[in-house]
C-alpha cells in the first residue's frame, strides 16, 4: 500500500515536470483557477485516493445500503424508472384539470400540483389581497369544490399526486383527503407528497402565513396524522430548490436543506413521536443547476450525510429513516429570455445531473418559462426530454455511472465537507429556526446571489446568450395567455359554495378548529369536518391565524 | 439645475410574489452605484408603494414583480401616482413581463421594464440618464 502510494506520488511529480510543463509553456491554461459555479475549486486533474478500497467500504459502498452514496435502490433504474412529474397549474380547476390529463395522456407517471398565489398565502380568489394574482402562477383553489373538479376523472389511488403548498399545507391536504373520500378511497391507499417545508420559506421562497414556532407545530401535525394513517404518503419534501432559485450555492442548498430536515425531526421527537415511525416518509427535494458534476455530487453527498445524521446523530434503527429519498427539478433561474430554445439544452443537461445523481422523481422545465407560463408544447417537449434520458440514452443500465469517478468522488467528499460546516455552524446557533431568527440563512443566500450576479456582469461567467453569443433577433416563442372566463367561474362557484352550504355547521367547525389549535391538539381531524362543511381556505387559515398570529420579514439586502 | 444630493429609488415587491432574489441583487447594485435606496420588502399593496416613496421623496420607484400580476397592479401604482401628483418621478418595472404588456405599461407612463437577464449596470445609468433629463 504504502509503495503504491509513493510510487504514484513519484510518477505523478514526474509527470508534472516533463508532459504538462511542457504543454503548459505552450499553452498556458485559459485561466488561474478554475471554480464550479457555487465557487468550489477545481482542480487540473483527479486520481486514487490513499486507502482506495478502504474509503471505497466505508463512504461509498454498494447501492441500497448505508450510506447509500450510489442510490438508495439496490438496482436503481434498471428496476424502476424515476416517476416524470411535471409541476403543473395555472387558472380555475377545469383547465387544470384539463392540462393534468394532456399530461398522464402523454406519458407522464405522476401529477404535480402549481396553486396560484392566493392559495399559497392562503387567501381565497375574492379576497380583495389577491388582486391580479387569479390563476398566474397555479391553480385557484379555495374550497373542496375546486379541489373535487381538479381532479374530475383521475382515480387517486392510481396516481401519486404532489402538492406545492407550505403555509396552509394542512388544508390543503384535508382538501385533497376528503376528496379521495368521495372517490370512495381510504387514506391509507393514497400515495404522494406535501411539499410543507415551511422552513425554508422563511430563508427563500417566503410564502409564509404564521410565525416559525406554531407553523412548524402544524407541520408536526401533519407528520403525525400521516405516520397513523397514510403510510404511502410523504409528509414534508424538505426542500433545497428554492434556497438554491434564492441564489445560493449547490453546498449552502444542501447544508440548509438538511439543517431544516435535522429541525423538523427535532421537532417530531419532541412532541413524542417515535423516530422509526415519521422518519422513512421524509422526502427531499433539491434543484438541478448548470454546474454538471458539482449537482451529481450534491445528490450523491446529501444521501451520505442524511443517513449518517439519522443513523449516528438521532439513533434511527429502520434504514428506511436512513435513506434520503428526493425530487429533482430542473433551475428555473437559469433559463434565459433571450434565444428561449437554448433553455431546452440547458435543462436536458440538469436532468441528465438529475439522473445521474439518482433521483426518484423530476420535473423538467418549459423553454418558454423565462417569458410566461409555459404552453402546451414546451411541457410536452420538457416531457419528451425525460422520456429521451430514460429510453435513448441507456444511463439507466446501471446504477451510479459516475462511482469512482475520481472528479465525481472528491466533489462528493467536499461538498459534504462544506455542507457540514454550515450544519455545525446552524447548531451553534441553536439549530434553524434560531438560525433564520438572526438571518443568518437569509444573509448566506444574498451573498451568494449578489457575488454571482457580480461575476455575471464582469464577464467572468459566461450564459449563453445574455452576455455572450447575443443576437438582436426578436424572440418568437408562443406565450400561453389565460382564459379570462376563468377567474369569472371561480368567483362564482365560491360564491355558490358559500350560499348553498350549511351555515351554522361551518361556522361551528371554524370554531372547534380555532380551539382545537388553541389548546395545541392535532388540528388534521378539525380540518378535515371543516373541509367536509365547505368552509373555505381563506376561512380555515383566518381560524389558525387568530391562534398563531401572523409573520411578516425583516427584509435582509 | 438644483444641486441635491444622492438619487433617491425605492424598490418595492408590490402584491404576493415572492420571488425577492433580483430585488436584492439590484439593491445593492444602486447602493454600491452611489444611490440611497429604500427596499419596501414584501407584499406591498399599491396605495403602501406609493405612500413610502411619497414619504421617501423617492426620484426612482422600481416595482418588482414576478407573479405575472403586473397589469393589474402597474396601473393603479400609475393611477395613483398621478393622483399625488408625483409626475416627475420614475418608475421601473422589472420582472416577467410580455412584450406586449411591456409596450402597454410604457404607453401608462412607466419610464422602461427590464427583464430577466438585465444587468444591474445598465439600470443603474437608464436611472442618471433619465434624471438628468437625456433621453436614455
Amino acid at each position: 500500500m504504502q509503495d503504491d502510494r509513493e510510487r504514484l506520488a513519484a510518477d505523478r511529480a514526474r509527470w508534472e515536470k516533463t508532459t504538462l510543463a511542457k504543454s503548459l509553456e505552450r499553452l498556458p491554461e485559459r485561466r488561474s483557477e478554475f471554480t464550479t459555479i457555487s465557487g468550489v475549486q477545481t482542480q487540473r486533474l483527479y486520481e486514487p485516493g490513499a486507502d482506495e478500497v478502504a474509503a471505497y467500504q466505508r463512504e461509498i459502498g454498494f447501492p441500497g445500503e448505508y450510506p447509500f452514496t450510489r442510490g438508495v435502490h439496490p438496482t436503481m433504474y434498471r428496476g424502476r424508472l424515476w416517476t416524470m412529474r411535471l409541476f403543473a397549474g395555472f387558472g380555475a380547476a377545469e383547465e387544470t384539470n384539463e392540462r393534468f390529463k394532456y399530461l398522464l395522456s402523454h406519458g407522464e407517471s405522476g401529477l404535480s400540483v402549481a396553486f396560484d398565489m392566493p392559495t399559497l398565502y392562503g387567501l381565497d380568489t375574492d379576497d380583495p389581497q389577491a388582486l391580479g394574482e387569479f390563476g398566474k402562477c397555479g391553480v385557484a383553489v379555495s374550497s373542496l369544490a375546486d379541489m373535487e373538479i381538479l381532479f374530475d376523472g383521475i382515480r387517486l389511488d392510481e396516481v401519486t399526486t404532489s402538492m406545492t403548498i407550505n403555509g396552509p399545507a394542512a388544508i390543503i391536504w384535508a382538501m385533497y383527503l376528503v376528496t379521495a373520500e368521495k372517490q370512495g378511497i381510504p387514506f391509507g391507499e393514497l400515495g404522494g407528497t406535501l411539499q410543507n417545508d415551511i422552513l425554508k420559506e422563511y430563508t427563500a421562497q417566503k410564502e409564509f402565513l404564521f410565525p416559525p414556532e406554531p407553523a412548524l407545530k402544524l407541520v408536526i401535525d401533519t407528520i403525525e396524522f400521516g405516520s397513523r394513517h397514510l403510510p404511502k404518503w410523504n409528509t414534508v419534501s424538505i426542500s433545497g430548490y428554492h434556497i438554491r432559485e434564492a441564489g445560493s450555492t449547490a453546498a449552502q442548498e444542501l447544508a440548509f436543506t438538511l439543517a431544516d430536515g435535522i429541525a423538523y425531526v427535532q421537532a417530531s421527537l419532541d412532541c413524542g413521536l417515535a423516530l422509526d415511525d415519521f422518519a422513512p416518509r421524509l422526502s427531499f427535494f433539491f434543484n438541478a443547476h448548470s454546474d454538471f458534476f458539482e449537482e451529481i455530487a450534491k445528490y450523491r453527498a446529501a444521501r451520505r450525510l442524511w443517513a449518517k445524521i439519522m443513523r449516528e446523530r438521532f439513533g434511527a434503527k429502520d434504514p428506511s429513516s436512513w435513506m434520503l429519498r428526493f425530487h429533482t427539478q430542473t433551475a428555473g433561474c437559469s433559463l434565459t429570455a433571450q434565444q428561449p430554445e437554448n433553455n431546452v439544452v440547458r435543462v436536458a443537461l440538469q436532468a441528465l445531473a438529475a439522473v445521474l445523481g439518482g433521483t426518484q422523481s423530476l420535473h423538467t422545465n418549459s423553454m418558454d418559462e423565462a417569458l410566461a407560463l409555459p404552453s402546451a408544447s414546451a411541457v410536452r417537449v420538457a416531457l419528451r426530454t425525460q422520456q429521451i434520458i430514460a429510453n435513448e440514452s441507456g444511463v439507466t443500465n446501471t446504477v451510479d455511472p459516475l462511482g469512482g469517478s475520481y472528479f465525481v468522488e472528491a466533489l462528493t467528499d467536499e461538498l459534504e465537507r462544506q455542507a457540514r460546516e454550515y450544519i455545525e455552524r446552524i447548531d451553534r446557533l441553536g439549530g434553524m429556526v434560531a438560525a433564520i431568527g438572526v438571518n443568518y440563512p437569509q444573509q448566506e443566500i444574498a451573498e451568494a446571489s449578489f457575488r454571482y450576479q457580480q461575476e455575471v456582469e464582469s464577464g467572468e461567467r459566461i450564459v449563453v446568450g445574455v452576455n455572450g453569443f447575443t443576437t438582436d433577433e426578436p424572440v418568437q416563442v408562443p406565450l400561453l395567455r389565460m382564459d379570462p372566463e376563468g377567474e369569472r367561474r371561480q368567483l362564482a362557484r365560491l360564491a355558490e359554495v358559500r350560499r348553498r352550504r350549511d351555515r351554522a355547521q361551518a361556522e361551528r367547525c371554524l370554531r372547534a378548529l380555532s380551539k382545537a389549535a388553541a389548546a395545541g391538539e392535532n388540528v388534521m381531524p378539525y380540518l378535515l369536518d371543516a373541509v367536509r362543511a365547505y368552509c373555505t381556505l381563506g376561512e380555515m387559515t383566518q381560524a389558525l391565524r387568530e391562534v398563531y398570529g401572523s409573520y411578516m420579514e425583516v427584509p435582509v439586502l | 439645475m438644483v444641486e441635491r444630493g444622492k438619487i433617491r429609488v425605492l424598490l418595492a415587491k408590490p402584491g404576493l410574489d415572492g420571488h425577492d432574489r433580483g430585488v436584492k441583487v439590484l439593491a445593492r447594485a444602486l447602493r454600491d452605484a452611489g444611490m440611497e435606496v429604500i427596499y419596501t420588502g414584501l407584499r406591498q399593496t399599491p396605495e403602501m408603494v406609493v405612500e413610502s416613496a411619497l414619504q421617501e421623496d423617492a426620484d426612482v420607484i422600481g416595482l418588482s414583480i414576478l407573479s405575472g400580476a403586473h397589469m393589474d397592479l402597474v396601473p393603479r401604482v400609475m393611477e395613483l401616482v398621478r393622483q399625488k401628483q408625483l409626475t416627475d418621478i420614475v418608475v421601473l418595472v422589472g420582472g416577467i413581463i410580455p412584450d406586449e404588456d411591456m409596450r402597454a405599461l410604457q404607453e401608462m407612463g412607466v419610464a422602461a421594464t427590464f427583464g430577466p437577464g438585465s444587468s444591474t449596470a445598465d439600470i443603474a445609468n437608464f436611472i442618471r440618464a433619465r434624471l438628468a433629463g437625456q433621453p436614455a
